[in-house]
């Protein structure tokens, strides 16, 4: 479970999180949910420790970010796997070499095992016969897998995505959305998914936070936010005119 | 950001670079990977430009010296101390920090912006380390190699132009290159080559791991740093020769 507590962070004077609260419990889909500039990506930034938080706390597993030593923080960041908005996989290597390479830096295991593992990941997200292509050479789908691959080659116990149907067909995007999901209820991951795609809303959150200014301002799940009055949330998620009565039709049929 | 500030973030970035690698044989792999990349892709433009440098050096040398009294063998001696002393080292330098440093920004640069060294950095990798130290160690100890072989190159495309043109005999060229071999001159270009294949790993890294945007900042950053480290080598030029030879 990762607890957040108070968190707060400022760039040049502009305050961007104002003491955020939140929980993300182990083997659930928590979803972070916004506007643009609403300090989503501040947030999942300030989670990873790529941003140092002005104050508060960030909780992992009862262990308090802030107090721990390099060596912790090391061994903390093994326990964490990231999928980027662009995938973020390695240009010069290959899809078998980039979902090795955590196992490379931080394990001793021999090439043999390392290669099952890798075989093993990547028959998991179903990406089979592409071990030797090189990022390029892949889809938008298939990067976000060999992502994905990487992500959970070493057994995380939290995952983190940032925009991961970004850029691909609503297909495509179901298809990710489903594997995190299973992932995530399978391996018992703590997963937080910052995104602004209604369908994963809908489809895959089991907890759902919605930012507005820095600050938390709705908290649910898929369901509640069917039945939230809360506007600011309203006129977020069903901004579209599709949603707009997908929420109508669900309503009526409550009453 | 003013020049003082860049200095220092400069050197700053220079103190995480020079950390223990977190895994030695992963290190050795980048190591050779880099002196592919930075040294033996770079071999065939330094070689091509010293063999006709000093093709050019010899025939101009020739052409000037028309006085009967001064000796014919000087051209040879002019050409040899012309590529020792600063076209080896320094000019192949120059040419190197266009080629390679124009590299290793757009690729650290291009890592930077597509999220690659968020996600090192995310698994716990000190990506200033992975990325750059291979690079300095496989530049320190490559560039002078290259250097070595621009000096022969050019000293041999002076003889070649010289015999081809009918300006000057085979003999007279060699003896000048034999005349006052001084080895404390190839020490000289040695340590200053080592220096400037430092600053051509280090400021090239140093502006692409540092950039911020998109392609054309990427593009804006490779350029600058290419005429950054040229100014800083040309600057260090000065400094190492009034320190060695002053």
């Amino acid at each position: 479970m990762i607890e957040v507590k108070g968190l707060q962070k400022g760039f040049g004077g502009t305050q961007i999180l104002k003491g955020i609260d939140a929980k993300f419990e182990r083997g659930k889909t928590s979803l972070i949910i916004g506007q643009s500039g609403s300090g989503k990506t501040v947030f999942l930034k300030s989670l990873l420790g790529l941003h140092v938080p002005d104050d508060g706390s960030i909780i992992f597993d009862g262990k308090i970010n802030k107090d721990l030593n390099v060596e912790e923080k090391r061994q903390l960041r093994q326990d964490i796997g990231m999928v980027f908005q662009g995938s973020a996989l390695f240009d010069s290597l290959t899809v078998e070499e980039n979902v090795m390479f955590p196992m490379k830096m931080f394990t001793n295991s021999v090439k043999s095992d390392m290669l099952d593992r890798v075989n093993t990941v990547l028959k998991r997200v179903n990406l089979v016969d592409a071990n030797k292509k090189f990022p390029a050479e892949l889809s938008g789908g298939m990067q976000k897998r060999v992502a994905i691959a990487r992500a959970i080659v070493m057994n995380p116990k939290y995952l983190f995505c940032d925009e991961p149907n970004s850029g691909l067909d609503p297909k495509t995007a179901i298809v990710i959305d489903n594997l995190i999901q299973e992932i995530t209820a399978e391996f018992q991951i703590t997963t937080v998914i910052n995104t602004h795609d209604m369908n994963s809303v809908m489809e895959i959150g089991e907890k759902i936070i919605f930012l507005k200014n820095g600050l938390k301002a709705w908290e649910g799940t898929s369901k509640d936010i069917f039945k939230t009055d809360n506007e600011s949330v309203v006129d977020f998620v069903y901004s579209s005119n599709l949603f707009k009565k997908v929420r109508q039709a669900y309503l009526d049929e409550i009453k | 950001m003013n020049y003082i500030e860049h200095v220092g973030k400069y050197f700053l970035m220079l103190k995480q670079v020079f950390k223990k690698p977190q895994k030695r044989n992963v290190f050795w792999e980048a190591i050779f990977r880099e002196i592919e990349d930075l040294g033996l892709k770079s071999l065939g433009i330094v070689a091509f430009i010293a063999f006709f440098v000093g093709g050019v050096v010899a025939i101009q040398t020739a052409l000037n010296v028309d006085s009967p009294l001064i000796p014919k063998y000087l051209i040879g001696f002019a050409t040899k101390r012309s590529m020792i002393l600063e076209f080896a080292p320094t000019f192949a330098s120059i040419i190197l920090a266009g080629k390679v440093g124009s590299f290793i920004t757009s690729s650290i640069g291009t890592m930077r912006v597509t999220e690659q060294i968020d996600a090192l950095e995310v698994m716990g990798i000190n990506s200033l380390n992975y990325l750059v130290l291979p690079k300095v160690i496989a530049a320190v100890f490559f560039y002078p190699l290259i250097v070595i072989i621009a000096m022969f190159l050019g000293i041999f495309g002076g003889w070649v132009a010289g015999v081809l043109t009918g300006l000057f005999h085979s003999h007279d060229y060699i003896e000048g290159i034999q005349l006052e071999f001084d080895p404390y001159l190839i020490q000289y270009a040695l340590v200053k080559s080592v220096v400037f294949a430092f600053l051509i790993a280090t400021i090239p890294s140093y502006h692409g791991y540092y950039v911020k945007g998109g392609a054309l900042e990427v593009g804006r950053a490779s350029t600058q740093a290419v005429v950054w480290t040229s100014v800083v080598i040309i600057l260090m030029n000065y400094f190492l020769t009034q320190m060695l030879l002053g």
